[in-house]
């Protein structure tokens, strides 16, 4: 299983850093996305992985932290995942003002690159 | 205490005038008068305790973890220019008052004017060397405030600018030089430093302590090479002239001179920087005198050579000359105020303070020529006045400096000279203005100023002429002031008219009719030009400028070097940088053995990820020219994340990792009606063959810097999850969730309670970047090429010629009639279902987050489906009352925790016994998570709909009426366009999708 974790996000980062360093916005906005599957992955990943121990505490039995998953990246990555929707909000709106100001989706607003 | 008022009164009446309504010029000068009437009358309270040679001290706590505290220490010396600052503020008060016209904002003036008055104040009785840095930039601060009164003026902000960077940076130097001070005394404690002149002389630091404390004081004081600023400084209104640039503030740097003088002077160094920066001030200052033609010109290059004069007698290292310094600022307070309100009185009268028009004034303003003559007599040295007595301290001062030959006769002989261009420059300016033929084309007919205006002046004279007359008056504060900064062993002085035919008086009846020959000589020369013979091309004002112009580009360069405007290369670095910093741990040691089990692989899972990574790669290549496609593929590997967090026990994170991919789907389709596709085979035929070459290097550059993080972060996700995670905070969530906070979800609680101050930042967040979208949406230009109808919208409205749907229809028409109906159906079930996720947050997977995305989902898919014509006629959802309510609720539920004394955020619970209900357990913690809930759902409505809309405006043509003149504006001026489309919509806000105007073409 973990090798199949780990691949995945292998494969999540590959593609995001790839299109990252791509020259058109559109191509970094989906770049972004891959790439914060990726890290909410390994973040969710650094609480180890575990099935069956969703951390929903069993009221009629004694509390034993080793039966459950890792609550702390959990919570961690609920928030970053809405945040990152925020941030894409926020990257479109500014990639489509950008595209009607400069006539380029070009990142630098500026097709004449070296 | 009452020592604290003396700082703290300025202040609260500058904060009191600032309200004052700004034509209420008599309430705010009153005002003004008061403070300082009230600050005069303080101080006076303190002469019996200073005449005594006592230090009145007053001590607050500032910041005792680093040893600072808060010190006021008043010794005679502080008393006395106290005392100077009150006065005077007293006195230009009440000239400003008649000074300034009604059309000026007078209770501004009259704030900042406090203001500098309190800082000037904190300054004097500072008892801290850091604090008197602080209020020593005070003093630039609000000194820039008020030679910019004027702001219209260009000429007056660039008076002032210059002021400031000059007297700043030196401010900036003087806190080093006091910092290495306190550094070799180990103390910032006034008292302290004072006690230790002889540490501080012998220590290695002396110098580079001397020089950046002489750096504060000289540029504060205007003496050479940093005096070019305070002539520009006289753009200012007069009364800021008589108060800051005669009486006070370039009065600070040789207040800080004579304040450390037991500490720093005595040294070959100290006579050195301090006696030459002050000789050149003084022989310069009074030779660019002569030649000036504004009133104002020839007081500001008087006041360089007069500080000149202070600064020489300071660095001649003898305690007699330390006591004529002293003698002489005050002398030079009193006579140059008073010439200053002349000059002001003359340009207040006439219109113009220009010497070749003014002449004959005497005839007309009999009374304000007489105090200029008396005031320009001192200025002169004329005997009977109270500048000769200063100034033959000086003379003798001078002959009694021992040094070689150059400076025993040549001390002597720039004295002398000095002496001589003050008398040219003080004839000049008296005959010039009030004596000879009546001037004729003035701007304005001269009568005599009212009463009050000429008050002050006559007060000022007349101490000129008693000093002058009767020195034993001033004697006893001289003698405190000094006594205070040399100890209680002052040598022998007297201050008095006549010491008999002595060397002085011989150099002074010398420099007297050499001023006179002086005067004549030049005669006609100086008539009509401004022109500085000999030393004109050494313009201290061009000098700095061409530095500033010489920063500003190395700025630049250095800027262009360090730093790339390309985010391409900004990424590639960031992405290095974070390689690099990964790899910092490995150095040391690398990892420990892999020591957990490794479950085996599940073939279903081992099939969705092949699936999602195809879906990633997918999306990966699509990007560019395969937008949708693009965006359903990375959609693909969202929906494997999700499933991977419900796999891995994590249903919180499934649920809103679920419905964040529906929403950001929408929005990201709503995104790309606005971004215009891009054709390979139209890519391929513009792009020349050498920079395809190089786009295809640095492709494969960029694929191979991916496959490395790719592989890197798989091997460390492995190593990481093949060995057992460290003892870390978790087990004390998992432990307490259900007793401290009576929850079982522990995902939740955390965020709500445990860590529910970092919740209430984030969606903080949250509402900003919704507001912030929402802004940047309303003054939206889309690209050209996609202001028609999309392709597939054309050929909809092809097939049914003349339709137009109706929007205030009940359902949708045309096809989308059925899948209206079950939206409509959907939105309250939706909004049920919202609600069983936010009540049943705290113990089963769900909450805030997830429930107000579900309704925000809820309501967008009404407009993927009616359209969002049909949508906007019937939904009134004001998305900013919900993230403003949502914050209330999350905040409020926080401070409730104040009622009952406990810290912010702290959760409380209710239990109670309700008829018919039966039991209810209420806490604030749901409030909280019911601020969340609305909150999302506000901001997460508000960004798609915002975007939604703009399809409404897209298909507005620029028709209308009131958007004529916008298209009529030429495109240079796109700032006047947009504020009159602002100004054309009333209100911005409460209509988050109404009518915009339509986008500009082009």
């Amino acid at each position: 299983m973990e090798i199949t974790y780990a691949l995945a996000i292998g494969v999540l980062t590959g593609s995001g850093v790839w299109l990252l360093l791509r020259p058109r916005t559109f191509q970094v906005i989906m770049g972004l996305s891959l790439l914060s599957y990726a890290v909410n992955l390994f973040i969710f990943g650094m609480g180890r992985i575990m099935e069956g121990g969703a951390p929903i505490i069993d009221t009629l039995k004694q509390i034993d932290p080793s039966l459950y998953d890792d609550p702390v990246p959990q919570a961690l990555v609920l928030t970053a995942i809405v945040i990152g929707f925020a941030t894409t909000a926020l990257f479109l709106v500014v990639l489509l003002a950008s595209r009607g100001l400069t006539g380029t989706d070009h990142v630098d607003g500026d097709e004449s690159e070296p | 205490m009452s020592l604290a008022w003396l700082v703290i009164l300025p202040f609260a009446g500058s904060l009191c005038a600032a309200f004052v309504p700004s034509h209420a010029r008599n309430a705010a000068a009153w005002l003004a008068g008061t403070v300082a009437v009230a600050c005069i009358a303080l101080g006076i309270q303190f002469y019996p305790q200073i005449a005594e040679g006592e230090v009145v001290r007053a001590t607050f706590q500032w910041a005792p973890a680093v040893g600072l505290d808060f010190k006021l220490r008043m010794d005679g010396f502080a008393w006395l220019f106290a005392m100077l600052v009150t006065v005077m503020g007293a006195l230009v008060i009440l000239y400003a008052r008649y000074y300034m016209a009604a059309q000026d904002p007078v209770p501004r003036f009259f704030s900042f004017f406090l203001a500098f008055m309190g800082a000037m104040l904190g300054v004097v009785l500072s008892g801290n060397l850091i604090q008197l840095v602080v209020f020593w930039e005070l003093t630039s601060l609000t000194s820039f405030m008020l030679i910019a009164y004027w702001y219209h003026r260009s000429d007056a902000r660039r008076g002032a600018r210059m002021a400031l960077t000059v007297t700043a940076t030196g401010g900036l130097c003087l806190l080093a030089g006091m910092l290495i001070l306190g550094r070799i005394v180990g103390s910032y404690d006034l008292d302290v430093v004072l006690a230790s002149g002889n540490l501080v002389r012998a220590h290695s630091w002396y110098l580079p302590a001397l020089i950046l404390i002489a750096l504060g004081a000289l540029t504060k004081s205007a003496q050479f090479p940093f005096h070019f600023w305070l002539p520009h400084a006289m753009a200012a209104p007069t009364p800021v002239s008589v108060y800051l640039h005669s009486a006070t503030m370039v009065k600070a740097g040789v207040f800080l001179l004579v304040r450390l003088w037991p500490v720093l002077a005595g040294t070959e160094a100290w006579f050195w920087i301090i006696g030459s920066a002050g000789l050149f001030s003084l022989v310069l200052g009074a030779y660019a005198a002569i030649f000036q033609q504004d009133m104002k010109g020839v007081l500001a290059y008087s006041t360089i050579s007069h500080l000149g004069l202070i600064t020489l007698l300071l660095g001649l290292n003898s305690t007699l000359a330390l006591i004529a310094a002293i003698f002489h600022i005050m002398n030079h307070a009193t006579f140059k105020a008073s010439l200053f309100m002349a000059a002001g009185m003359v340009d207040h009268e006439t219109g113009t303070r220009d010497l070749s028009r003014l002449s004959g004034l005497y005839r007309a303003m009999p009374i304000t020529a007489t105090l200029a003559v008396v005031g320009a007599a001192s200025m002169a040295g004329v005997p009977l006045f109270n500048g000769f007595l200063s100034k033959e301290m000086f003379f003798a001062e001078t002959t009694f400096v021992s040094g070689n030959v150059i400076t025993r006769i040549g001390l002597p002989t720039m004295a002398v000279i000095w002496g001589t261009f003050s008398v040219a420059y003080s004839l000049r300016f008296i005959l010039q203005v009030f004596f000879g033929p009546a001037a004729k084309d003035l701007p304005k007919k001269p009568h005599e100023p009212p009463r009050w205006m000429l008050l002050p002046s006559g007060l000022l004279v007349t101490a000129c002429l008693v000093v002058g007359m009767f020195p034993a008056t001033i004697e006893p504060y001289l003698d405190i002031a000094s006594r205070s900064v040399l100890g209680p062993g002052i040598p022998f002085h007297s201050l008095a008219v006549w010491h008999g035919l002595n060397l002085p008086l011989i150099m002074s009846l010398l420099a007297m009719a050499g001023g006179v020959a002086l005067y004549r000589a030049l005669g006609k020369y100086q008539q009509g030009t401004a022109v500085v013979p000999l030393i004109n091309r050494f313009d201290g004002q061009s000098i700095f400028q061409f530095l500033l112009k010489k920063l500003e580009s190395f700025a630049g360069t250095l800027t262009r070097c360090l730093s790339t405007e390309r985010l391409q290369v900004q990424l590639l670095l960031l992405i290095c940088a974070v390689f690099a910093s990964a790899l910092i741990p490995f150095s040391n040691g690398g990892l420990p053995a892999g020591n957990q089990p490794v479950a085996p692989v599940h073939p279903a899972f081992a099939l969705m990820w092949l699936v999602g990574g195809a879906c990633a790669i997918g999306a990966a290549t699509q990007a560019k020219y395969h937008r949708l496609a693009a965006l359903s593929l990375s959609g693909g590997a969202g929906l494997a994340t999700c499933m991977t967090f419900a796999w891995f026990s994590s249903p919180d994170l499934a649920l809103t990792q679920l419905i964040v991919e529906v929403v950001t789907l929408v929005l990201l389709l709503l995104g790309l009606r606005w971004l215009p596709p891009r054709y390979k085979s139209v890519d391929d035929k513009v792009v020349p063959l050498q920079t395809r070459l190089r786009a295809r290097t640095r492709r494969l550059r960029d694929m191979a810097l991916a496959l490395v993080a790719g592989a890197s972060l798989s091997a460390l996700s492995y190593a990481v999850l093949t060995r057992q995670a460290g003892e870390g905070i978790s087990n004390f969530f998992l432990e307490n969730s259900l007793p401290l906070a009576g929850g079982s979800n522990v995902v939740n609680v955390i965020l709500v309670d445990f860590r529910g101050f970092d919740t209430l930042g984030e969606i903080t967040v949250l509402g900003i970047v919704a507001l912030t979208v929402f802004a940047l949406l309303r003054r939206f230009r889309p690209a050209p090429e996609s202001m028609g109808l999309p392709v597939q919208q054309q050929v909809q409205d092809a097939q049914i010629p003349g339709w137009t749907p109706d929007p205030r229809a009940l359902l949708p028409e045309g096809p989308m009639m059925l899948p209206g109906v079950l939206v409509q159906l959907l939105l309250p079930i939706s909004g049920m279902v919202a609600v069983f996720f936010l009540l049943r947050g705290h113990n089963e997977p769900g909450g805030g987050f997830v429930g107000g995305l579900i309704v925000a989902t809820a309501v967008i898919l009404q407009y993927l489906v009616g359209g969002t014509a049909w949508a906007e006629s019937r939904t009134r959802i004001f998305p900013q009352y919900w993230i403003s309510a949502g914050l209330l609720c999350a905040a409020g539920a926080g401070l409730s925790a104040w009622l009952v004394s406990r810290p912010f955020l702290s959760a409380m619970a209710w239990h109670a016994r309700l008829p018919v209900i039966g039991e209810v357990h209420l806490s604030t913690v749901l409030l909280f998570d019911l601020g969340v809930f609305l909150l999302v759902i506000g901001a997460t409505v508000l960004i798609l709909v915002a975007l939604a809309h703009q399809s409404r405006r897209g298909h507005r043509k620029p028709a209308t009426a009131h958007e004529e003149p916008e298209a009529a504006v030429p495109a240079a001026t796109p700032r006047v366009a947009e504020i009159t489309a602002d100004l054309a919509q009333p209100h911005p806000i409460s209509h988050a999708w109404a009518p915009a105007p339509a986008p500009k073409e082009g």
